[in-house]
């Protein structure tokens, strides 16, 4: 067990390798540079602002020195803020990030795994139809959808929340619920339909044939039986949510990572794009390998070699 | 021969009429309501996708000026003109023509995109699959760093990156942003096709065919392959929302389809700031986005419990 997280996690290090190796080359094919802007500077300035940010060296020596720098955890100026380094920037803006994906992973898990629950055991009958509706709805909705039909309801219509920001648990409540709803639904149906291919399984009827209590059986025997292949997709999920809310943080004005990733590709600012890439690879790679470990600890059955 | 047998002519011979895999299936299927209603809305946006341009009362970016000053320089809500049944948007664009024109868009992505999760995930798992060893070693490495890879960030990225060439610019810079899709969605497909041959190369029948001599790359397209190809399917099926969810995200976002084509993300775009007033131009996409996510979840879940061995009867 112990060389098989030892694996994975040197593991990580050509994977992150080649993704920054990828998204550097991408990011220099891009047409223009950070200094085209509006109003064109003369090249006397363009050469010196390139020599100061070394655009004049080759691209290998570029990547190197950029490589060099986030071996020290440097991730290098950035091109658009002359005064902040991304460091400054990424240090504001994770937290929030971070904040937020955890919130919606919370609302996605105490949400989505009842349901799923309610669902199969009222197999077929009204608190099934309920959620699988529910979970259709999630689905179905893209949450910038979601977020709009939020806004519409709950800030204009009502007036119960904010429409923007984020200084409060009031501003908390719309982008966490439209940035979950996607993902309540997808484990609402994993759980539902893992408790019903539990509900067959010969240890269920022996445990009913006991004479255990019904809710023991559910509790102990299918719950915890049902919830191991759900498990899988919660790394997916949780990565998911800590890089996908780039677009809920836009549309909310929220002052997180994901936010600066859009205006970073717009603004040509290169430092900016490969560290937003680089620790979201890193955020997806390393919550997979949690979940891989997390299933062998629940699932004794489970023996990585 | 030691015995011989002799054919009796005209003799009643028993027809057993054999239930193939896929009646089978077809049969489970066509039991399954929501599976149908789902398989109803896909073709439904098939058949708009096809015929969309002649369906359409008016060309999708010509603007019926006269319409909106008539109307107060606002754009005509639905169902009050029979001319623009669906109403325009405010620079007096048909809105049903807009609408049908997404929908194309929307069909498209989910061709392209399974068409390039098809090329490149099958062949890589099967290779995978049937080589193993150290080959299989290294390209399950090359999906683990696909797999890493922040989905609409690659996406963004490269949509910019490859926007100047001649390929970005093909169908009106929407190939490339499919194509994009398509590359980050690859490897669920290919993990598939190799757990599959991983677990049918140890099969009798692959044995037998291998007794009497039929090479490697026959084994594999002619015996593992179609074998596999149930999971493929659903797999696929699956993945269409995916991609038509990405697609709109990115329209959404200002990425792929440029103006004045529409896409339903774009359109969504384009109302949301006239919301509270002109609610209808984003509830309409807004609708019709989630009605095909639906379509397709409800037609691929069905297509799983249909071809799911597992669960023969038992419901």
């Amino acid at each position: 067990m112990v060389g098989f997280i030892i694996r994975r996690v040197l593991w990580l290090i050509p994977v992150l390798f080649v993704v920054s190796l990828i998204t550097f080359a991408f990011m220099h094919m891009v047409p223009g540079g950070p200094w085209s802007y509006e109003k064109q500077l003369n090249a006397g300035t363009i050469n010196r602002l390139n020599a100061i940010y070394h655009l004049n060296d080759p691209i290998w020596q570029q990547y190197l020195t950029w490589l060099l720098g986030v071996l020290r955890f440097d991730f290098g100026p950035s091109f658009r803020y002359s005064d902040r380094t991304v460091n400054d920037i990424l240090a504001d803006g994770w937290l929030t990030t971070v904040h937020l994906g955890a919130m919606a992973f919370g609302l996605s898990v105490f949400v989505g795994i009842p349901l799923g629950i309610i669902g199969a055991l009222g197999h077929n009958r009204l608190p099934d139809y309920v959620a699988t509706a529910v979970s259709m709805v999630g689905i179905a909705t893209p949450s910038f959808v979601l977020a709009i039909l939020l806004i519409v309801i709950f800030s204009v219509g009502l007036d119960w929340f904010p429409s923007r920001g984020w200084k409060g648990p009031d501003t908390w409540v719309l982008p966490v619920v439209a940035l979950s709803g996607y993902q309540i639904a997808q484990i609402a149906r994993y759980t539902r339909a893992s408790m019903l291919e539990v509900t067959r399984k010969d240890y269920v009827r022996t445990a009913h044939s006991k004479g255990i209590r019904n809710t023991a059986v559910v509790v102990r025997h299918m719950i915890r039986n049902a919830l191991i292949p759900v498990i899988t997709i919660l790394g997916p999920i949780l990565a998911f949510l800590v890089t996908g809310s780039f677009i809920i943080e836009n549309f909310f004005g929220i002052p997180g990572i994901g936010r600066n990733y859009i205006a970073a590709i717009g603004g040509r600012d290169y430092s900016m794009i490969m560290a937003t890439t680089i620790i979201y690879a890193f955020a997806v790679a390393f919550l997979n390998l949690i979940v891989d470990v997390m299933y062998a600890y629940i699932d004794p059955r489970i023996r990585y070699s | 021969m030691a015995t011989q047998t002799k054919a009796i002519p005209n003799a009643p011979v028993a027809v057993r009429r054999s239930e193939g895999v896929w009646r089978d299936a077809w049969k489970r299927l066509r039991k399954n309501r929501l599976a149908i209603v789902g398989g109803f809305g896909v073709l439904l946006l098939a058949f708009a996708g096809i015929f969309g341009p002649m369906l359409a009362p008016h060309p999708y970016q010509v603007q019926d000026i006269a319409a909106v000053v008539a109307n107060g320089n606002e754009p005509l809500p639905p169902f009050q003109d029979m001319n623009h049944p669906l109403g325009t948007d405010q620079l007096g664009r048909d809105l049903m023509s807009r609408l049908l024109d997404g929908a194309q868009v929307s069909l498209t992505v989910a061709m392209v995109v399974q068409l390039v999760v098809l090329f490149i995930g099958v062949p890589l798992g099967a290779i995978a699959g049937w080589v193993g060893g150290r080959l299989d070693t290294y390209l399950m490495r090359v999906t683990d760093i696909f797999y890493a890879f922040p989905d609409l960030l690659f996406i963004i990225l490269m949509s910019v990156a490859f926007r100047e060439t001649a390929f970005g610019r093909a169908l009106n810079g929407v190939l490339l942003v499919f194509v994009a899709i398509g590359l980050t969605s690859w490897v669920t497909v290919a993990r598939l096709v190799r757990g599959q041959l991983l677990s049918l190369k140890e099969t009798e029948f692959v044995e037998a065919a291998r007794a009497i001599g039929v090479n490697d790359r026959n084994i594999v397209t002619k015996h593992l392959l179609p074998n596999a190809i149930g999971p493929v399917i659903v797999a696929v099926t699956l993945g269409i929302p995916t991609a038509i969810l990405a697609e709109a995200t990115l329209a959404y976002l200002g990425i792929g389809v440029q103006p004045p084509r529409a896409s339903w993300g774009t359109l969504i775009n384009d109302g949301v700031n006239q919301i509270r007033v002109y609610p209808w131009l984003v509830l309409m996409p807004g609708t019709l986005i989630a009605l095909s996510l639906m379509s397709f979840t409800f037609l691929g879940d069905g297509l799983r419990d249909a071809l799911d061995p597992k669960l023969k009867g038992k419901q």
